[in-house]
């Protein structure tokens, strides 16, 4: 799964979804796979606009990439070539292979085993 | 006609084959009618949208939206998602519409921009996904009456090393009852269907839209009024099929919130 992933799931937990501890959802023992993908710089312009600057922060600091900008991208820094190589890398490029998402509201961990993450809950929880 | 996306890869033992439903569904998002609609919705506006399907089975109805975006949305960025509760068919999805959108480059001699898969996960419905987040929702269910709806399935059963320990009769007894999930709607075929209604207002974002497939035993018609009952919801028959003794046997309803406040701006 691409880490873009991170920025639209949450707990599946009913109760958890109004906890902003839910989200972002946390990495543990991540691994991760570059799969080349074709850069687009137009493609990751329009993909800012949707992305939670501070949960893809959280996210990219728990892969071990380098620290993001603290605010997000706007005007002039959308044509910033390097910064929009960086995110189509990170977003788009790295793929979670194998590891865990762990909700910091509930702490019910969700798996992922070659790049399928199982959000399915168990019976007590549904 | 669009090329229909390439399963060739998928087994069927535990998945949905493409059939009637799924045609319909890649008929009806690149009719005339529906496109310019999506497009009118859609073309312009930031960001670009989040496509989502739930429970994609072989993935031919998301790998051909992936590929198709520029005829059905008069884009080509879009982020695509597919859930389904049998690992097996989030696994075949990846492939389906990754090599989709592959196929499609290819044909453009590789210049422009494409859709790009987001990922594919193992989820009821859309219970995983941020809240209000769906911009196109496309959901193809169980539709099926049946006396039973069969439950979820759990971790253990969807671990790739669980049916590889089988026997042929216990293989055959699992493969049996994830293709019951394909199909199965408990009472009125809507058991599923009618949660994933029930969540919509959660889910869709409020630029969002649904298409649900339903069967004449579910009564489209109902459904629709129910839904306009909610209150600043629209529903309209957006596509259906196979006429049988004067009822649609297949109908596809498009279901969208009233609200126009977010139009040319963010969402």
């Amino acid at each position: 799964m691409k880490v873009i992933t991170a920025n639209f799931v949450t707990c599946s937990v009913k109760e958890c979804k109004t906890s902003p501890n839910s989200f972002p959802l946390h990495f543990h023992d991540a691994e991760l796979e570059m799969q080349e993908l074709d850069f687009q710089p137009e493609f990751i312009r329009n993909v800012i606009p949707r992305i939670d600057w501070e949960g893809l922060r959280v996210t990219a600091n728990e892969l071990g990439f380098p620290s993001l900008p603290e605010t997000k991208p706007e005007g002039e820094a959308l044509y910033d070539e390097q910064t929009l190589k960086d995110l189509h890398r990170l977003l788009l490029e790295t793929q979670v292979m194998e590891g865990r998402l762990i909700c910091g509201n509930c702490s019910h961990e969700y798996v992922i085993k070659e790049g399928i993450a199982n959000f399915l809950l168990p019976s007590h929880l549904v | 006609m669009l090329p229909t996306p390439d399963t060739s890869h998928v087994s069927f033992d535990t998945i949905y084959e493409p059939s009637e439903d799924s045609y319909l569904f890649l008929d009806t998002l690149s009719s005339p009618p529906e496109s310019k609609w999506l497009s009118e919705r859609f073309q312009n506006a930031n960001p670009m949208p989040l496509v989502v399907e739930a429970g994609t089975g072989s993935g031919v109805v998301l790998a051909f939206t992936a590929a198709q975006s520029q005829e059905i949305f008069g884009r080509r960025d879009i982020l695509t998602l597919g859930t389904d509760v049998n690992r097996n068919a989030c696994i075949a999805t990846r492939e389906t519409v990754s090599t989709a959108i592959k196929e499609q480059q290819k044909a453009q001699d590789n210049s422009n921009m494409h859709a790009v898969h987001v990922s594919s996960l193992t989820s009821d419905l859309c219970s995983a996904l941020r809240p209000r987040s769906v911009d196109v929702l496309l959901f193809n269910p169980p539709y099926v009456p049946s006396e039973e709806l069969p439950r979820l399935p759990s971790a253990e059963e969807n671990d790739p090393t669980t049916s590889k320990a089988m026997s042929r009769s216990a293989k055959f007894e699992s493969d049996s009852y994830f293709l019951s999930l394909t199909y199965a709607g408990g009472a009125d075929g809507m058991e599923t269907t009618n949660r994933l209604l029930d969540a919509l207002p959660e889910t869709l974002s409020c630029r969002g839209v649904a298409y649900v497939l339903l069967c004449k035993q579910n009564r489209p018609d109902e459904v629709m009024e129910r839904v306009r009952s909610w209150g600043g919801w629209c529903a309209e028959t957006a596509g259906s099929s196979g006429m049988q003794a004067g009822w649609e046997k297949l109908v596809i309803v498009r279901i969208w919130r009233e609200d126009r406040s977010w139009v040319g701006g963010q969402h």
